[in-house]
C-alpha cells in the first residue's frame, strides 16, 4: 500500500500523544486542556491504524471506530460540564474548580 | 511522492499539536487542533483505512470542534490564559515528564516488533474488497454487539448533554433563567446591593428567592 514503514507513523503518533500529555499537564483553561485529551485519543488512533497495517488486521480499523465514537461521547459530556462550570464560576482555569479540595 | 505527503503531513500534524498547547487563546488553540485531524486524516488514507479518514474529517474536525468553538464562542470565554504558574516548577516537570514519555515510548517501539497473529478478523490487503467493505463486514459479524452497545452509548451521552447544560437544573423555569442573566450592579437587580458578588446570582441553587420577590 504504502512504502513508508510504519514505525514513521508510530514516531509521529508518540510525538503527538507526547506533546498532548505535556499539554494537559502545562494548562490550566478547561477547554484546552480538553483539547489535549483529544489530541492524545487521535495519536492512539493512529497507532491503532498503523498496527492494523502492519499485522493487516481489520480488527485495529474497527477499534478506532469504536474510539471514535467514545470519543464523541465524551466530549459531549465534558463540555456540558465545562458549559456549566463555566456559567456557574467566572474563572476559565482548572484551579478555580476546586470545591472537593483536590 | 508517499514520503513527502508524509513528511509534509507530519509535520503539520506536530506543527498542530505544538500550537494546541502553545496558543493563548482557546480559539487559536482549536483551530491548531482542526489541523492535526487532518493531518491524522491523510495519515488514514495513506494507511488505506479509507473509512476511518472520511469519519475523521467529518466527526472530528467537523462536529467536534465545532463543537468546541460553539462553547468558546457562546460563552465569550476568549480571554487569554492567565500565565502564572500557582504550583512552583510545574511546568519544567511537566516538560520533563514529557520527555521522559517519549523517551520511553520510542524505547519500546524501537524494542518491541508487532507479532501476533495476523489478520484474526480478516485481512486488509487480501482480494479485491474495498476497505468500507472490509470495516463494515467486520463491525456487523463478529463486532455487532458492541456496535449496538455504542448506540446506547449515544443516546445517554445526548440525554446528560441536556441534564447538565440545563440552566439551573431540574425545576427551573424561564423567569429563573432571565433573573440569571442580570448583572447585580444592573438596577434591575433584585437580589440586592454591591456586597453580593457575581457568583452569588450566578449559582442558582445557592440563594433561593422565594417567587414573589422575583421581577
Amino acid at each position: 500500500m504504502t512504502n513508508v514503514p510504519g514505525a514513521w507513523y508510530l514516531t509521529v503518533a508518540a510525538v503527538i500523544f507526547c506533546i498532548g500529555a505535556v499539554g494537559l499537564l502545562v494548562r490550566r483553561n478547561a477547554l484546552v486542556m480538553f483539547m489535549c485529551v483529544e489530541l492524545m485519543l487521535n495519536a492512539v488512533n493512529l497507532t491503532f491504524v498503523t498496527f492494523a497495517r502492519m499485522l493487516d488486521d481489520i480488527g485495529g480499523q474497527v477499534f478506532v471506530f469504536f474510539t471514535l465514537v467514545v470519543a464523541a461521547a465524551e466530549v459531549v459530556i465534558g463540555l456540558a460540564l465545562i458549559v456549566s462550570i463555566f456559567r456557574r464560576r467566572q474563572g476559565a482555569t482548572a484551579d478555580d474548580i476546586s470545591l472537593l479540595r483536590g | 511522492m508517499e514520503w513527502a505527503v508524509f513528511v509534509v503531513f507530519a509535520v503539520a500534524a506536530i506543527g498542530g499539536a505544538g500550537g494546541v498547547v502553545l496558543a493563548r487563546k482557546p480559539v487559536h488553540a482549536a483551530l491548531s487542533l482542526v489541523l492535526t485531524l487532518f493531518s491524522v486524516a491523510v495519515f488514514f488514507v495513506l494507511e488505506g483505512a479509507h473509512f476511518l479518514a472520511a469519519v475523521q474529517v467529518i466527526v472530528y474536525a467537523g462536529a467536534i470542534v465545532i463543537l468546541f468553538l460553539f462553547v468558546i464562542m457562546l460563552l465569550g470565554i476568549d480571554q487569554e490564559d492567565v500565565l502564572d504558574e500557582p504550583l512552583r516548577g510545574q511546568r519544567p516537570v511537566a516538560i520533563l515528564a514529557g520527555v521522559a514519555l517519549f523517551a520511553g515510548l520510542l524505547l519500546v517501539a524501537k524494542i518491541l516488533q508487532p507479532t501476533g497473529a495476523p489478520a484474526q478478523r480478516g485481512s486488509l490487503t487480501q482480494g479485491d474488497v474495498p476497505n468500507v467493505e472490509r470495516l463494515a463486514r467486520s463491525l456487523f459479524t463478529d463486532f455487532l454487539w458492541p456496535f449496538e452497545i455504542t448506540s446506547a452509548l449515544l443516546v445517554i451521552a445526548v440525554v446528560g448533554a441536556i441534564v447538565l447544560a440545563r440552566r439551573g437544573g431540574p425545576g427551573t423555569t424561564l423567569d429563573d433563567e432571565r433573573e440569571m442573566d442580570i448583572e447585580p450592579g444592573d438596577p434591575r437587580h433584585v437580589g440586592g446591593g454591591s456586597d453580593e458578588g457575581p457568583e452569588a446570582v450566578l449559582i442558582p441553587g445557592d440563594t433561593p428567592e422565594p417567587p414573589g420577590e422575583q421581577e
